[in-house]
C-alpha cells in the first residue's frame, strides 16, 4: 500500500473503434494505467447521460467517453450525438460541483492503440491531481461513523 | 380519542407548498366519499391535531396516509417516521415526496447560502442581521425550531413507501380515481396494486398524450418561452423551447402543451427512466442541429441553467441528488 491516490475511472468505449484501440494496445503490449475500467458500448451514441451520472454517484472519480473519430462512426453520425451529450453533461456537472477535468471525450480509431493508452495515462494523472470525488450527498445527515459511499469501490 | 369504527385517514405536509392539499379538495363532492368512508384522524391543513395524538395511536392503526412534501428538516423526518409506524399504507403524494420538487432545488446550494439569501439580500430589511436560532430561551422555558439538513431528501430516502403518486400537484381526477379504488378495496370489490406501484398516473410519457404535430427536430437555437410566440399546432420542442414531455410520466393529459406552454416535468421520470434529467438531456442534445463543437457550445448557451432546467422537479430523486458544495464539508 502506498499513499498515492488511485483514482477510479470508468471508460465507455465503442465496439468499433475505441474498444478495438484498447485491444490493439493490448496486442501491442502497450501498458496503460489500470485505473480505467472499460465498458464496451455498441456505439458512443449509446452513451446515456445516466451512465455518467451513475458512475459518479457510485464512486467513480473520473469518466472517459470514447468513440470513433467524427465522420468515421460505424452508425454514420451517432458519435456526433455523443459529442452533443458530452458538452451538455459537462455543463451540468459543473453546476453540480464536479470539475470539468473529471470527464473526458476522446476519439480513437481501431488503429490508435498507442494514442488511447497515452490519453488514458494522461487523464488518469489529471484525475489523480484533482483528488478523490467520493460522491456522498447524505454525509452531513448521518453521523460521520455511518457515512459511507453509496457503492463501495475498491481501487 | 373516540373512534367511529371507520378506517382512519391521515394527510401530512412536510417541505411543500400546500398545493397538494388544494388538489385533494379539488375533487369536489368526492371529498364527501372520503368523509363517508374514512375517519380523518390527522390532517394539519384541514383540522386541528397534535403530534402527541399521533404518537399515542397504535402502530398500523391508520389505514391510509397521503404524505406530501420533501424531507428538509428534523421535524419532517420525525413525522415521516412516525406516520410510517402508524400507517398501514403510506403514499408518497405529489412531486415533493416523490422526487424533491422545487424545494430540492435548494440542493444546489449550501444551507448557509440559503440563509444568507433569505436574511441579508437587498430586498430584506434586517439591519441587525437577526437569524433564527435552533433554540431560544423564554420565561416559560426553551423553544425549539426544526433544524435544517444540508440537503432535501425524498420520502423514500427516509422511510419505506408503499405507493408513489406523482404530480405537482397530482391531478384531481387522478386523486379521485385513487380514492375510488381504495374505497372499492375496502368494500372487497378490488385489490390493491403491488407494493411500490406508481398510482394515479400513466405508464407512458407526456409526449404520448400530447396532441401537437411532431416532425423531425432540428434545433439551431434554444429559446425561452417568453421570447417566442408559440405555434398552436407544432411540437413545442421543435420550436426551440425545451419541453420536458419526452422524459415525463404521463397522467396529466398533457395540459401544459395544450395551453401553449412547455411541459416542465412535474409528473416525474417516465416509467423505466432512472434519472429524469439524463433522459431529458439525451433527447434535447440529440436534436441539436450541429456537428461542430463551437456551434454546439453556442447553441447550448441557450440553456443558461441546465441543472434547474433538467432537474426542476427531480433534484433530490436524481442520481447525484445534490451539488457538491451543498453536502461536502471539506
Amino acid at each position: 500500500m502506498t499513499d498515492t491516490f488511485e483514482p477510479t475511472i470508468i471508460g465507455f468505449t465503442c465496439n468499433w473503434c475505441s474498444y478495438r484501440a484498447a485491444d490493439m494496445a493490448g496486442t501491442a503490449r502497450i501498458k496503460y494505467a489500470p485505473n480505467v475500467r472499460l465498458i464496451r458500448l455498441m456505439c458512443s451514441g449509446r452513451l446515456d447521460p445516466t451512465f455518467v451520472l451513475k458512475a459518479f454517484a457510485s464512486g467513480a472519480d473520473g469518466v472517459l467517453v470514447s468513440g470513433c473519430h467524427p465522420g468515421d462512426c460505424h452508425y454514420v453520425e451517432q458519435n456526433y450525438k455523443a459529442m452533443r451529450r458530452f458538452y451538455l453533461i459537462k455543463r451540468l456537472l459543473a453546476q453540480m460541483g464536479i470539475e470539468p477535468g473529471r470527464i473526458k471525450l476522446l476519439w480513437a480509431s481501431a488503429a490508435e492503440g498507442a494514442i488511447l493508452a497515452n490519453e488514458i495515462n494522461k487523464f488518469t494523472e489529471e484525475v489523480r491531481a484533482l483528488g478523490p470525488l467520493h460522491w456522498n450527498p447524505t454525509q452531513g445527515i448521518e453521523a460521520p461513523a455511518h457515512a459511507q459511499p453509496l457503492v463501495e469501490v475498491t481501487a | 380519542m373516540t373512534s367511529n369504527g371507520k378506517p382512519k385517514f391521515a394527510m401530512y405536509w412536510a417541505a411543500s407548498c400546500g398545493g397538494c392539499e388544494i388538489a385533494v379538495l379539488n375533487i369536489h363532492e368526492k371529498i364527501l366519499d372520503v368523509d363517508a368512508n374514512f375517519e380523518v384522524v390527522f390532517w394539519p391543513v384541514a383540522m386541528d391535531a397534535k403530534y402527541k395524538d399521533v404518537e399515542a395511536m397504535e402502530d398500523g392503526s391508520i389505514l391510509l396516509t397521503l404524505f406530501n412534501g420533501a424531507i428538509r428538516n428534523d421535524e419532517n423526518e420525525h413525522i415521516a417516521k412516525l406516520l410510517r409506524q402508524k400507517s398501514k399504507i403510506l403514499v408518497a403524494f405529489g412531486s415533493c415526496a416523490n422526487e424533491g420538487c422545487v424545494p430540492a432545488l435548494a440542493n444546489l446550494s449550501p444551507v448557509k447560502d440559503l440563509m444568507d439569501t433569505v436574511y441579508t439580500t437587498v430586498s430584506t430589511e434586517n439591519p441587525e442581521n437577526l437569524r433564527p436560532q435552533p433554540t431560544t430561551t423564554v420565561p416559560e422555558g426553551e423553544l425549539y425550531i426544526p433544524t435544517m439538513y444540508p440537503i432535501v431528501r425524498t420520502l423514500d430516502q427516509v422511510v419505506d413507501v408503499d405507493y408513489y403518486m406523482p404530480g405537482c400537484p397530482p391531478e384531481s381526477h387522478q386523486i379521485a380515481a385513487v380514492i375510488d379504488l381504495v374505497i372499492q378495496v375496502l368494500q372487497g370489490k378490488a385489490q390493491l396494486p403491488p407494493k411500490g406501484t406508481v398510482i394515479g398516473a400513466g405508464g407512458s410519457t407526456v409526449c404520448d398524450e400530447c396532441k401537437r404535430k411532431r416532425d423531425v427536430k432540428h434545433i439551431k437555437e434554444f429559446k425561452r418561452i417568453q421570447h417566442v410566440m408559440i405555434d398552436p399546432e407544432l411540437c413545442i420542442l421543435e420550436q426551440g423551447v425545451i419541453c420536458s414531455g419526452s422524459a415525463t410520466r404521463s397522467g396529466c393529459g398533457a395540459l401544459c402543451p395544450a395551453a401553449g406552454s412547455p411541459c416542465i416535468g412535474c409528473y416525474g421520470p417516465a416509467e423505466g427512466a432512472l434519472d429524469f434529467g439524463a433522459r431529458l438531456m439525451t433527447a434535447v442534445s440529440s436534436v441539436i442541429d450541429s456537428n461542430k463543437p463551437e456551434e454546439i457550445e453556442r447553441i447550448l448557451d441557450g440553456i443558461p441553467d441546465p441543472a434547474g432546467m433538467f432537474y426542476r422537479f427531480n433534484m433530490a430523486g436524481s442520481l447525484l441528488r445534490a451539488s457538491r458544495p451543498a453536502w461536502d464539508k471539506k
